[in-house]
């Protein structure tokens, strides 16, 4: 049902000749672009593996209006949408390796997603029923950073790591083109570059950090702003998932291959708000929504597949009922999610005893223990 | 084999120990490889190790730390040297936000079992920034052990310690004792004396002192001056900053009756302001005055040639002493 990961070999690594414009592969309008190197990476990528990539898009889509329902329900205490991402996101996790490790920021659902992380663990976060989810190690994902920039050290100090260990794979990190204005992303270009470390920082520019506009985070494009430090960017039409796809593929292909990190810009734009506590009429206007409702991610591959014989009503209705039916489960599971217990506040502060702590857990359940005796 | 070292010397026999243990141990830091740190802490390690594990970082306190984060989650065990006290501040985000949270925000999946070492406190002349004591911000938070050693022996033993544990350890090493030296036993197990606990120092009967880090040495001054004066001083080193070995303090306080606190960081939040809660509330009716405390005032760190008034020496804790005994 899913993409195959597929090793780029080192031969088939198109050479890096410097910021030149973006990658695009399907037009807005679904139609196949020519002469663009970028297609070489993308080859393997036959009917099946597109509606795969549509089916994914999809789901993620259907993910995320479901979750906003319950928060609009009072199920959830918020919810950051990745309404308009989905072919950055999607693009991007397929292109990922098994022992492949993701650093997110908060709104890659869709990563997680095909990442194998059941969507109700997404939602234990944004509920309130805990602070993260799932176990990093299994998916091969790490828990979402809140604060935004911090997750491209760990992802360059965890490919610090597989270069120690001799690996072959790569830490990727997503952030938003607001993160790269924190001095932690130029921190983490300078260690990276210096190191030569196999990372991938993935910048999903969506033209807003909630309400201020990307030309305020950043004078050049965010694709250039890797070159002083030494670092290949690619900018890349986000809502294209093959051009993302076959970015990505690039970039994990140079990391895997020592040639170090590279910067990648997928263009995107946030077609919801920044969260469900945001206004985003106050800051941006309709027009400007219109003009990127026309490059809906989602409405290109549709129109691709379809252009090209590759999908039918049959085949866009059993989509839509298979994103229906995880819509479906994840609302039950998020409306039978255990609240924590007291208890819960307590563990995991520490690996090993700690008096305070213990001391503090002993006298809270004596406390409310006194309201059961009083009962 | 008892061998006689400088604590900074003690330190460095500690951090080989670590490396001979585990090969995860990683040592990262600005200026730590060939020049062995500012203050030669990590002198040879590179040599003897490689620079794969004695890593030159570029000059980014948040990168080091954050850098870190990623190799402990990849399962190395990484030991980050901040230069000095007063350069941790650009990493205060990494290490409240992620390494102190790490563990819990993911519920017990993921640990880093950082150490992060730290040159701290004044009396060496620095110019300004370079003899900070920012130990109470660390304390504050909670998924972090904050420890600092005030001689060679536990120099030696604190810091394998803090490598071995499975939780972040912020490490603060008394920079004005680094030459000072004592007896090192490298035999015997690490467990003996456990990292949280606090240690009694000097025995005595009137008054407590409890102080830590680079203040033990000057607590111990101002016993051995008060004995002449016939007043009978127990040095309480804590060790631990967090959390804090009540316990210990509470048998020396029930025994004397009174404490003195006894810190360079200013006194105004600092480590003692908590102690003096704790063991007022504790010790209430076994206490013949009120809790004092002494250290640096509510002023930033001073020039160097003024640093003598913000410090603390013998003649300041002894005063605190004088106003325990006659409240």
């Amino acid at each position: 049902m899913t993409t195959a990961p597929v090793r780029v070999p080192e031969t088939r690594i198109p050479e890096w000749t410097g910021f030149d414009g973006l990658v695009q592969l399907i037009s807005v309008d679904g139609q196949r672009t020519v002469g663009c190197p970028y297609w070489e990476l993308v080859a393997d990528v036959d009917g099946d593996q597109l509606r795969d990539l549509y089916r994914d898009m999809v789901v993620v889509r259907r993910i995320d209006a479901e979750a906003m329902a319950l928060q609009r329900q009072g199920e959830l205490a918020l919810w950051a949408p990745l309404l308009g991402q989905e072919a950055a996101q999607v693009g991007s996790a397929r292109a990922l390796r098994p022992d492949d490790f993701v650093f997110p920021s908060y709104r890659e659902h869709g990563v997680a997603y095909c990442r194998g992380v059941d969507p109700v663990l997404m939602l234990r976060l944004w509920r309130g029923a805990g602070l993260s989810g799932w176990d990093p190690a299994t998916y091969g994902i790490a828990t979402p950073a809140i604060v935004v920039g911090s997750q491209a050290l760990h992802a360059t100090g965890y490919a610090l790591g597989i270069t120690l260990d001799g690996a072959t794979s790569a830490a990727l990190t997503y952030f938003g083109d607001g993160a790269t204005s924190e001095g932690d992303i130029a921190e983490a270009f300078g260690f990276a570059a210096s190191y030569m470390v196999p990372v991938v920082f993935f910048c999903q520019n969506n033209q807003w950090a909630i309400s201020e506009p990307v030309r305020l985070q950043s004078h050049a494009s965010i694709a250039q702003r890797g070159q002083g430090y030494g670092i290949p960017g690619i900018q890349v039409d986000g809502n294209d998932v093959l051009a993302v796809l076959a970015a990505t593929r690039l970039a994990l292909a140079r990391a895997s291959a020592g040639q170090g990190p590279t910067l990648i810009e997928a263009v995107t734009y946030r077609m919801g708000p920044h969260t469900t506590s945001d206004d985003p009429t106050r800051y941006r206007s309709a027009a400007d929504d219109e003009a990127w409702r026309l490059k809906d991610p989602l409405a290109r591959l549709s129109a691709l597949l379809h252009a090209e014989g590759l999908a039918d009503d049959a085949f866009v209705q059993d989509v839509d009922a298979s994103a229906d039916a995880v819509a479906a489960s994840l609302r039950q599971g998020c409306l039978t999610m255990p609240d924590p217990q007291p208890a819960d506040l307590f563990a995991h502060v520490y690996a090993e005893p700690h008096s305070l702590l213990q001391q503090e857990k002993e006298a809270y359940e004596a406390y409310l223990a006194g309201f059961d005796e009083g009962s | 084999m008892t061998a006689t070292l400088s604590l900074g010397h003690a330190l460095n026999s500690g951090l080989r120990r670590a490396m001979e243990h585990d090969p995860k141990v990683v040592l990262m830091g600005e200026d730590i490889g060939k020049l062995g740190g500012v203050f030669r802490v990590t002198e040879g390690l590179q040599r003897d190790f490689g620079d794969r594990r004695v890593i030159d970082t570029p000059l980014a306190e948040s990168g080091v730390i954050g850098t870190a984060v990623g190799l402990a989650l990849r399962g190395y065990r990484p030991v980050c040297e901040i230069q000095f006290d007063g350069f941790i501040y650009p990493a205060f985000d990494q290490i409240v936000s992620q390494v102190a949270k790490m563990r819990y925000r993911n519920e017990g999946r993921v640990g880093v079992p950082l150490t992060i070492r730290v040159p701290f406190g004044g009396g060496v002349g620095a110019v300004e920034h370079h003899s900070e004591s920012p130990e109470a911000y660390f304390a504050h938070t909670a998924g972090l052990r904050v420890v600092t050693p005030s001689n060679a022996a536990d120099g030696y033993r604190m810091i394998q310690q803090a490598i071995a544990s499975d939780d972040p350890v912020v490490f603060f090493e008394p920079k004005r004792r680094y030459w000072e030296k004592g007896e090192v036993d490298d035999e015997g197990a690490l467990s003996e004396v456990p990292l949280e606990r606090a240690t009694i120092l000097r025995e005595g009967s009137d008054v407590t002192i409890a102080a830590y880090g680079p203040m033990v040495a000057t607590a111990l001054h101002a016993a051995r001056i008060a004995e002449e004066e016939g007043t009978s001083i127990e040095v309480v080193d804590l060790r631990s900053l967090s959390p804090v070995d009540f316990d210990t303090i509470e048998v020396s306080v029930r025994k004397t009756g009174r404490l003195v606190v006894a810190h360079e960081a200013s006194v105004f939040c600092g480590l003692g302001a908590e102690v003096a809660a704790r063991i007022s509330e504790r010790c209430f009716f076994h206490l013949e005055a009120p809790v004092r405390r002494v250290g640096g005032f509510a002023t930033p760190y001073p020039a160097s040639r003024a640093e003598h008034h913000f410090l603390p020496d013998a003649d300041r804790i002894l005063h605190e002493v004088d106003r325990c005994l006659q409240p």
